[in-house]
């Protein structure tokens, strides 16, 4: 520790008079010196142990041994069978059912995380404004992270219901057609992307306001001499500087959407995704493979296949928004 | 950006004469940012984010405080009487009272342990000194990105090797360190806890973990108070493993608003009763403890 000098001649002094008292107290002090080292050598290792022996046997093992399962006749209530090498991806990849999930999956996954960003970077602009009752409006907008996904997929269920539901209500008094929401594809999508919006936005809103608030404001002060209005600046200094925040939330909204079950799952009672599979996703589709036709070879192929997507997809995108994000702000 | 050339020139200038020149409207808009109040528009423009981040409880609670029917007849503007009738079908028809004794257990547990162990965690990577710490250190980070959940299947074997499948402890186990929390706690402790302090506690013969004891987890006590926060909201509202690994007898919230779901399709003023239900324990949290939400996401947001 870098500290160690400064406290030094303290420490021999503190060492000198030990609380023992007398002859014994110079082996018990060689003794507690030795357990001393020990505490200090291995204690580091005690402590973060926790973390490493958990994510081990229940995130990094079960991840890997998914390759495993993947490549055997594997069945929830039998268990392991013959090895078949890559027949479950061979049967995976030549489901439409499997490609229809990629596409819906990907479909909702744009829908919700690109107004997602941009919604959440124009709410945290205004809330960086200097408002009265800050505290309040930052409150308000948090509001939907703690409704459970779940509740969210059934209230906006309802909102979305092809008969009577609020929006197509709404649609019809401003003289539109009601949507389908519950048979047509992309209407689905949107209904479903809607709901994770709603919980997101103001999770990310807040997160790019603390992030904007770490901008210099001197920065801003230069612009504004410059000439620049506020929505110049918007783009031209508060995204630039953003690029980091921006960079992880849409990396971490990646890994998240991309493996989208909960409101999709409640957006009718089956789980399947709707009478031609509109909505399913991947990982609704490994639960269907998983728990309703028992295979688990076959799931696991998809979840490998979802994995490798996953990875993709997220380095994909840090490159895309290093690229946007830094074309503003090149100097 | 092409605007460097030009602050050299306007400074020059002088500020003063720069937003002169710019007339008064300009000026209010540079001023915002720093000094002047906003104004309506920003204000209008956040109260209707404020009604639809409420809104969707609100008909939730409207459509759930009537019959089935409502819906058929135009849309209620007002809350009806029914609501109390609707609880009552829904506790028909789901262990409801079970599943929120299940959500507390699982919510208070997994956020308990969390906190206890990521302070341990963090404690030793900021404060102490170990072969290989920094790149366990970037190993625990990394882990954040992999997307466990795609684990479940070996997750479940494993649970049902265990027997542990229907059982809370398959909720729990799985959650009672995070990768997240080890970071976040990591990063707090760097600051707020000064080496000096604990030299000095070692210096006095205190071992290693009273050290964390007396001087770190103290010194830790506003992040593990986010922390607990966060694992609990986040454990709360998690779906897709206890709905694979827990019976129907034996759920959670957010899997008895599913069951819920299953057994009255068509009845949405049931299912609407449920789903506000099911929401207003954490509703409470957030009132007595939102403040706080917004400043952990607000402080993670600048460290992370």
């Amino acid at each position: 520790m870098a500290v160690t000098d400064q406290v030094k001649p303290r420490a021999a002094g503190a060492e000198a008079p030990p609380p023992q008292g007398g002859g014994r107290g110079v082996r018990r002090l060689a003794f507690s010196q030795q357990v001393s080292k020990w505490d200090v050598k291995l204690s580091p290792y005690l402590y973060i142990s926790p973390f490493f022996l958990l994510f081990g046997v229940t995130g990094l093992f079960p991840l890997l041994y998914t390759g495993w399962v993947s490549l055997h006749n594997w069945n929830l209530i039998g268990g392991q069978g013959k090895f078949t090498g890559l027949d479950n991806y061979a049967f995976v990849l030549a489901q439409p059912y499997f490609w229809n999930a990629v596409g819906n999956t990907l479909s909702i996954f744009l829908l919700s995380s690109v107004p997602q960003v941009i919604i959440a970077l124009v709410i945290a602009a205004v809330l960086d404004a200097n408002l009265r009752a800050r505290t309040f409006w930052r409150m308000g907008v948090l509001v939907p992270f703690v409704v459970a996904p779940v509740a969210v997929g059934l209230i906006f269920n309802n909102l979305f219901a092809d008969q009577f539901g609020l929006v197509n209500e709404m649609l019809k008094a401003f003289g539109l057609d009601p949507v389908r929401w519950h048979s047509e594809s992309l209407a689905s999508h949107t209904a479903i992307a809607t709901m994770v919006n709603f919980r997101w936005i103001g999770y990310n809103a807040l997160i790019f306001l603390a992030a904007m608030q770490a901008i210099p404001r001197d920065v801003f002060e230069a612009a504004t001499i410059d000439g620049a209005g506020r929505l110049r600046q918007f783009f031209s200094v508060t995204v630039p500087m953003l690029r980091p925040t921006v960079i992880f939330v849409v990396i971490t909204s990646t890994i998240g959407g991309l493996q989208i079950f909960d409101e999709a799952r409640v957006f009718d009672q089956s789980g399947l995704g709707g009478a031609d599979r509109q909505w399913q996703t991947l990982t609704m589709y490994i639960w269907e493979l998983g728990w309703g036709q028992r295979n688990f070879g076959r799931a696991s192929a998809v979840a490998w296949l979802l994995f490798v997507m996953i990875v993709l997809i997220a380095l994909l995108n840090f490159i895309i928004t290093k690229r946007i994000a830094s074309q503003g702000g090149r100097k | 950006m092409s605007s460097i050339p030009m602050i050299e020139q306007s400074a020059g200038k002088g500020a003063a004469r720069a937003a002169a020149r710019r007339g008064p409207g300009a000026g209010r808009k540079a001023g915002s940012s720093s000094v002047r109040r906003p104004g309506f528009l920003t204000y209008g423009f956040l109260s209707a984010v404020l009604l639809a981040s409420i809104f969707p409880l609100y008909w939730s609670f409207l459509v759930g405080s009537h019959d089935n029917t409502v819906l058929s007849r135009g849309i209620p503007l007002l809350p009806g009487g029914n609501f109390l009738a609707n609880a009552g079908k829904v506790f028909d028809s789901i262990p409801f009272w079970k599943a929120m004794g299940n959500s507390l257990i699982v919510s208070s547990v997994t956020a308990a342990s969390v906190v206890v162990f990521s302070t341990l965690a963090g404690f030793a990577f900021a404060k102490l000194r170990f072969r290989g710490s920094k790149g366990l250190l970037v190993f625990v980070v990394a882990t954040m990105a992999v997307p466990t959940q795609l684990g479940v299947v070996p997750l479940f074997i494993v649970m049902s090797k265990l027997g542990w499948t229907g059982s809370l402890w398959a909720v729990i186990v799985p959650g009672v360190v995070t990768a997240f929390g080890v970071f976040w706690m990591t990063q707090y402790l760097r600051d707020a806890l000064p080496d000096e302090l604990i030299e000095a506690v070692r210096m006095d013969g205190a071992s290693m973990i009273q050290a964390f004891w007396y001087i770190g987890f103290p010194a830790a006590r506003p992040a593990a108070a986010m922390l607990a926060l966060f694992t609990f909201v986040a454990t709360w509202t998690n779906f897709f493993w206890p709905f694979i690994v827990l019976d129907p007898s034996n759920p959670t919230l957010p899997v008895a608003l599913q069951l819920l779901q299953a057994a009255h399709f068509v009845d949405y003023s049931v299912v609407l009763a449920g789903a506000v239900l099911a929401t207003v324990p954490l509703l409470v949290l957030f009132v007595a403890a939102g403040r706080q939400l917004v400043s952990g996401i607000m402080q993670g947001a600048v460290k992370g």
